[in-house]
């Protein structure tokens, strides 16, 4: 076993890091105070291919492995999970056409994300407003029509929504049929009787942009459902299973990010005569963070490269997301407890922090859901 | 036109304290990040946006251990084509000239018609190495460039000199020539994820001082003008006064010494 990034990896890491340093971090707290997409900086990342580092080489991508892309990700989570999410969430919403799209699919819609010059973006449409956590009891119908289908419904928090070229819209084709009935599309931003609603206004991640999808009699060919009526719930799942290691690592990034500012106020930090980092209480909660930190990033590195060796990773991929995220909360805390009144101000990065990390634990599947997916594969 | 880019792996001590090792000759590089040199990467990126209007080839070379090879790297996922990494003890201890002589040996070897190095480096900041190189190799050079335009590819070049209060000097200079680069001089990129990935394949030739024809006792620390002797931290002298105290205390000195000496 070899626990050393190689130097490709590093190399990967190292711009990565200086991207989120130089870009990321100097407008991070400006974009958060203003909740605003921070289209500049995405342009930039597609420049670095780092919108769509996934995509293979064949379809115009730089075909990043998934360990290689947690590797990056993490630097991303360090410079803002604003910024980091709208960037992540791309890659995710690309994967249904990856996954499970014809050839004739990925050489109509690859190539608009991967276009440096130009870089457009996609979206990820599940969750509806009475089907959260329990995406199988969506409502948005697909009725077939001649050669086509028509789409009707909405979908709620989509990150992106608003902003993006092309949208996967999971949908029903009958509801009586549970999660055998749904149907993914693939469903172009311009098409008539798609709209946009309400863009939400949040408490965290708020340089990432999160909108109402509206649905009103969309006209859908049937040649862009993605692998087959009924199919989409398997899309879906899918999908998130090969996500959840990227979300885990947004969290280990925005944990180390605590992290280091605890650390580095503790240091400076003067009380008692001594700087609080000499006190043990203080010490210790150090120790603890760092720890944490490393083993949420060893489940990610793990959950990540058994998806790239094709091994079967649902019980690690949960690991991986709710351990990452989890993390991040409890660290943030421990960051904030360590600025005490100061990290309570805005002027403060770990006040940021702090309102960023509960986010990662409700997206992607709540970190319930999570537990609640692994649990039953050790049971059953 | 084919280019040759000098680059360096140094500390970065802009964020660290720096503690003197026991030799008394370096620092202690223990606790220290690494990076290119911050004036190399300009310097690899003018010569790449020049490939890259003009067409040609980019040469990276590097004096250093295989710690060196991730710069080296970094340059080749950017646009560089080709690299050579010279490594031999010989190299050892030696001063901005012998450097310069172990680089002239490489670049002897190769057609060329820009070499570029960074106009200082940010540990010896001797700034000397692209002039003793220039003349090595016995063409003209041009230090602190913060500006080069390509009047007729191979022959002839316009460059700005940055001089002190930021007042620029043009010249013209004949090609194959060396020019020091400065900061500033364009925006380097980032690395493109494909680049990286083609750059580990890549492969770095590594050269020793026989492979350049270069005898031990005229390189490294034999082949130097000037040995380091020894680092010191700056002795408190005669004119300086340190304030010692709280900080209320040793700005309420200062204030009197300043109101003292009529200076405010
Ligand atoms: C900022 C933001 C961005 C988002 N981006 C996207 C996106 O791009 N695309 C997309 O499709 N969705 C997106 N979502 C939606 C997100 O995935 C859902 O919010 C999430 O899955 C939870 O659904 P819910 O909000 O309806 O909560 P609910 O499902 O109502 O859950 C409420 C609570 O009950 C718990 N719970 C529910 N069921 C169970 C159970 N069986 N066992 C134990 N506990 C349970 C949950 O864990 C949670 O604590 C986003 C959400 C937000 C807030």
């Amino acid at each position: 076993m070899d626990f050393a990034l190689s130097d490709e990896q590093k190399a990967l890491k190292q711009t990565v890091h200086e991207f989120a340093e130089n870009e990321i971090r100097p407008i991070s707290m400006e974009m958060d105070e203003k909740g605003e997409f921070a289209w500049d900086v995405v342009r930039k990342a597609a420049r670095l291919e780092l919108t769509y580092s996934g995509v293979p080489e064949e379809y115009g991508g730089p075909g990043l492995s998934m360990l290689d892309n947690v590797i990056v990700i993490e630097e991303l989570g360090w410079g803002c999970v604003g910024i980091a999410s709208a960037i992540a969430l791309n890659q995710i919403a690309i994967l249904p056409v990856l996954l499970a799209g014809t050839e004739e699919q990925k050489k109509r819609y690859l190539p608009r994300i991967t276009d440096s010059d130009n870089p457009r973006l996609c979206a990820f449409g599940l969750t509806e407003p009475e089907a959260g956590s329990d995406a199988a009891s969506l409502k948005t119908r697909a009725v077939r029509d001649g050669d086509d289908y028509v789409l009707t419904g909405g979908k709620c928090f989509i990150t992106n929504g608003g902003i993006s070229d092309f949208y996967t819209i999971f949908t029903t084709v009958d509801p009586d049929q549970k999660y055998q009935g749904i149907t993914a599309f693939i469903v172009e931003a311009d098409t008539p009787g798609f709209s946009i609603g309400k863009i939400e206004h949040k408490m965290g991640m708020r340089a990432s942009q999160t909108a109402e999808l509206i649905l009103e009699d969309v006209r859908v060919p049937a040649s862009n459902i993605l692998r087959g009526e009924g199919q989409g719930f398997y899309v879906a799942m899918e999908t998130l299973d090969s996500s959840r290691p990227g979300v885990g690592a947004i969290g280990v990034g925005l944990a180390r990010a605590a992290f280091e500012e605890a650390l580095a106020y503790s240091r400076q930090r003067v009380q008692f005569g001594k700087p609080i980092c000499r006190q043990q209480a203080i010490a210790f909660m150090l120790a603890d963070m760092a720890t944490k930190v490393d083993y949420a990033r060893l489940l990610c590195y793990r959950a990540a490269w058994m998806l790239d060796n094709g091994l079967d990773a649902i019980k690690e991929s949960s690991m991986a997301k709710y351990t990452g995220t989890d993390v991040a909360m409890e660290v943030v805390t421990d960051a904030v407890q360590i600025h005490g009144g100061y990290g309570y101000m805005k002027e403060y990065l770990v006040e940021k922090f702090f309102r960023d990390a509960k986010i990662l634990q409700i997206v992607e599947g709540t970190n319930q859901i999570q537990r609640l997916v692994l649990s039953a594969q050790l049971i059953n | 036109m084919n280019m040759v880019v000098c680059v360096k792996r140094v500390p970065d001590t802009s964020e660290s304290e720096v503690h003197i090792d026991a030799s008394g000759k370096d620092i202690d590089k223990s606790r220290l990040s690494f990076g290119i040199n911050e004036c190399d990467n300009y310097a690899v990126e003018e010569a790449i946006q020049i490939k890259e209007r003009l067409e040609g080839n980019v040469t990276v070379i590097s004096l250093g251990g295989k710690d060196s090879d991730e710069v080296i790297r970094m340059a080749l996922a950017k646009g560089g084509d080709d690299a050579i990494r010279l490594e031999d003890d010989a190299f050892a201890g030696g001063d901005a000239l012998a450097v310069a002589k172990a680089l002239a040996g490489a670049v002897k070897g190769l057609e060329y018609d820009i070499v570029f190095t960074g106009a200082l480096t940010d540990d010896d900041g001797y700034a000397a190495v692209p002039v003793a190189l220039a003349e090595l190799l016995g063409v003209p050079h041009a230090t602190y460039v913060k500006k080069v335009e390509i009047l007729e590819p191979g022959k002839k070049a316009k460059v700005g000199r940055e001089l002190e209060g930021g007042l620029m000097e043009f010249l013209e200079i004949d090609m194959p020539c060396v020019l020091g680069i400065q900061t500033g001089i364009n925006e380097p990129r980032y690395a493109s994820f494909k680049g990286i990935k083609q750059a580990a394949k890549k492969e770095i030739a590594v050269k020793s001082a026989a492979d350049l024809g270069l005898d031990a006792a005229d390189i490294g620390e034999a082949g130097s003008w000037a040995v380091l002797e020894q680092f010191t931290p700056p002795v408190v002298g005669e004119m300086a006064e340190i304030l010692e105290g709280e900080p209320d205390e040793t700005a309420a000195k200062l204030a009197g010494i300043l109101k003292e000496k009529g200076l405010v």
